[in-house]
């Protein structure tokens, strides 16, 4: 239930990102999710990706510093309360978000989690009996 | 431990002094009867070749600076007629006109000798392929470095800087065991050794022998560390002879000088007065030997404090601590003084960085700026803006500490720091002092 995220490390320069979107592209690899954070001189662009490894290779080829994280991807209704829902479940076990970011399409929406403590928020979330999506699944989406 | 010249090298220090009385007496009397400039100096300064009957009196002799090798450009420092100079060399100055430097055949015979003492020191010998990339032409590091290894027997490969892919070829292919170069080319090579895939066992690599610039002791165990090698300093000026002048031993524990050839001193940089033995200041050299162009009271604008205690190795010779910066690389922000080594000292010894950095000063508004952009390892580049903020807190932190003001650290992306391939440009200061 565990998907890998590609962490980037990008200076604050124009078209860093269009180059890194062209060196996934030309490797094949497509993109489910982004989100980037950035501070004053330096951002860090994260990615669910079809294929992380080939993902990864090809940027680290390129000299791109990649890091790579567990994330967690929790599928909810797109229906107003439902992630409030399941983000007091997660408060309530004592597990602290670093960061997290969202895609919805039509009835369904898609979180990625990134919890201070993975294998605990996957276990609470399941005993919850809230759906997960493995790595197969998001990958293709 | 191997010394090349016992006699020389481990004579008890009164000898030593002896041997200088006579040097020096001697070169300031062929300069004052064979060089114009110094001729004109001298009697402006009231002094005779008669007033200077040793050491002692060395103080009373006019300085020679930079700026004079650039107004007697090119052969007015000569003490000996063009016929006699068997070769030219030149400083990789980058503005105007270079420092030119005329060598006589005794001239080039004593830099084989100095340079022989520094790769002697260093373990290698005549059964040792020594590859010397420094630079080959009017920089002396190329050629100086050749001569030395030529002196002792070995076997040179002379290589020159540039062509990293070769490089890495030849030492793997011809069992490179010395490495001449200048540190941060060092480095660079590093890298590319580990690129290249080939593993370190099939490298019969060393020794490196490093100079032409400052660098630090925790660029040396960076070098070391990554090259699996022993690191020495190699150091020398254009203007004294090149690459020779001194040379660390085994013990790595400070530069023995070839003082029986450049006599060094410490003087204070900015009143020129001597200074204790152990205090830091400017180095002065005179050259009690050299035929061609001999230089009195030589200001390197190098700083540094000389120890005269006899090294453990065996040697006597004064030993020079690390280069601390040059009077001239120091850079004045916000009025205080900052020096290149400061920072780059910083930037190794910490664990997360990459040995590469950048400073960038400018004035906006009538205030400092003061940038120093460095390159954090793969391994510690982190998904959370968090802890590559507090990463930067931490080098900010570090560096300030060292250096009495706070620089805007940059992180940047993986070697996108230019390598360099010989001296390496660290610094860009876009202040207009006009």
């Amino acid at each position: 239930m565990l998907i890998k995220q590609l962490s980037i490390f990008l200076e604050n320069k124009k078209g860093r990102f269009t180059e890194v979107a062209r060196i996934l592209g030309e490797a094949g690899v497509n993109m489910s999710a982004f989100t980037v954070a950035e501070s004053s001189d330096f951002g860090i662009l994260r990615l669910i990706v079809s294929d992380p490894d080939c993902a990864a290779r090809a940027l680290r080829e390129r000299l791109y510093a990649v890091s790579v994280t567990d994330v967690v991807c929790l599928y909810c209704p797109n229906q107003p309360g439902a992630l409030a829902a399941a983000m007091e479940i997660i408060s309530n076990a004592g597990i602290f978000v670093e960061y997290m970011y969202a895609f919805s399409q039509g009835d369904s929406a898609h979180v990625i989690i990134r919890p201070d403590d993975v294998a605990r928020c996957v276990e609470v979330l399941r005993e919850n009996r809230l759906t997960l999506l493995a790595a197969s699944d998001l990958y293709k989406l | 431990m191997m010394i090349w010249n016992t006699t020389m090298e481990c004579m008890t220090r009164d000898e030593m002094r002896k041997l200088q009385d006579i040097r020096l007496k001697r070169t300031v009397e062929h300069v004052y009867h064979n060089c114009e400039p110094y001729r004109r100096r001298m009697q402006e300064a009231g002094v005779t070749p008669g007033d200077i009957n040793g050491t002692d009196d060395i103080v009373k002799l006019p300085f020679t600076s930079k700026k004079d090798l650039r107004d007697f450009y090119p052969f007015d420092l000569l003490s000996v007629p063009m016929s006699e100079i068997v070769r030219l060399q030149a400083s990789s100055g980058t503005t105007g006109k270079p420092i030119v430097v005329g060598y006589t055949r005794k001239d080039l015979a004593i830099w084989g000798e100095v340079g022989a003492r520094c790769f002697t020191a260093y373990g290698l010998g005549k059964q040792d392929v020594v590859q010397v990339s420094y630079g080959y032409g009017l920089f002396t590091g190329g050629l100086g470095a050749h001569c030395a290894v030529e002196t002792i027997g070995g076997t040179v490969l002379p290589m020159s800087s540039g062509n990293t892919e070769k490089q890495i070829m030849l030492m793997h292919d011809f069992g490179s065991v010395g490495l001449a170069c200048t540190p941060s080319y060092a480095l660079f090579l590093a890298d590319a050794m580990h690129d290249s895939g080939i593993p370190r066992s099939e490298f019969r690599l060393r020794v490196g022998a490093f100079g032409a610039e400052p660098w630090t002791e925790a660029m040396r165990s960076e070098l070391q560390n990554k090259l699996g090698i022993k690191a020495y300093d190699l150091y020398g000026l254009t203007e004294i002879i090149g690459p020779g002048v001194g040379h660390e031993c085994e013990l790595q524990n400070g530069t023995h000088l070839c003082e029986d050839h450049f006599l060094p001193e410490i003087l204070d940089p900015v009143t020129g007065q001597p200074l204790e033995p152990g205090q830091t200041g400017e180095l002065v050299f005179s050259t009690i030997t050299k035929e061609g162009m001999p230089l009195l009271r030589f200001r390197t604008r190098d700083l540094t404090s000389l120890n005269y205690e006899a090294c453990e190795c065996g040697r006597t010779s004064v030993r020079m601590s690390r280069i601390l910066g040059r009077c001239d690389d120091m850079l004045i922000i916000r009025g205080v003084n900052v020096f290149p080594s400061q920072v780059e000292a910083v930037v190794c010894e910490i664990p997360e960085l990459e040995p590469h950095y950048f400073i960038e000063v400018d004035r906006i508004n009538n205030l400092d700026t003061f940038e120093v952009k460095v390159e954090v390892k793969e391994a510690y580049y982190s998904d959370e803006i968090s802890r590559m903020m507090n990463l930067r807190k931490h080098i900010t932190h570090r560096l300030q500490s060292v250096l009495g003001i706070s620089p805007d650290v940059k992180l940047v992306e993986p070697r996108s720091i230019e390598r360099s391939q010989g001296k390496a440009k660290r610094v860009n200061d876009k202040r207009k002092f006009s």
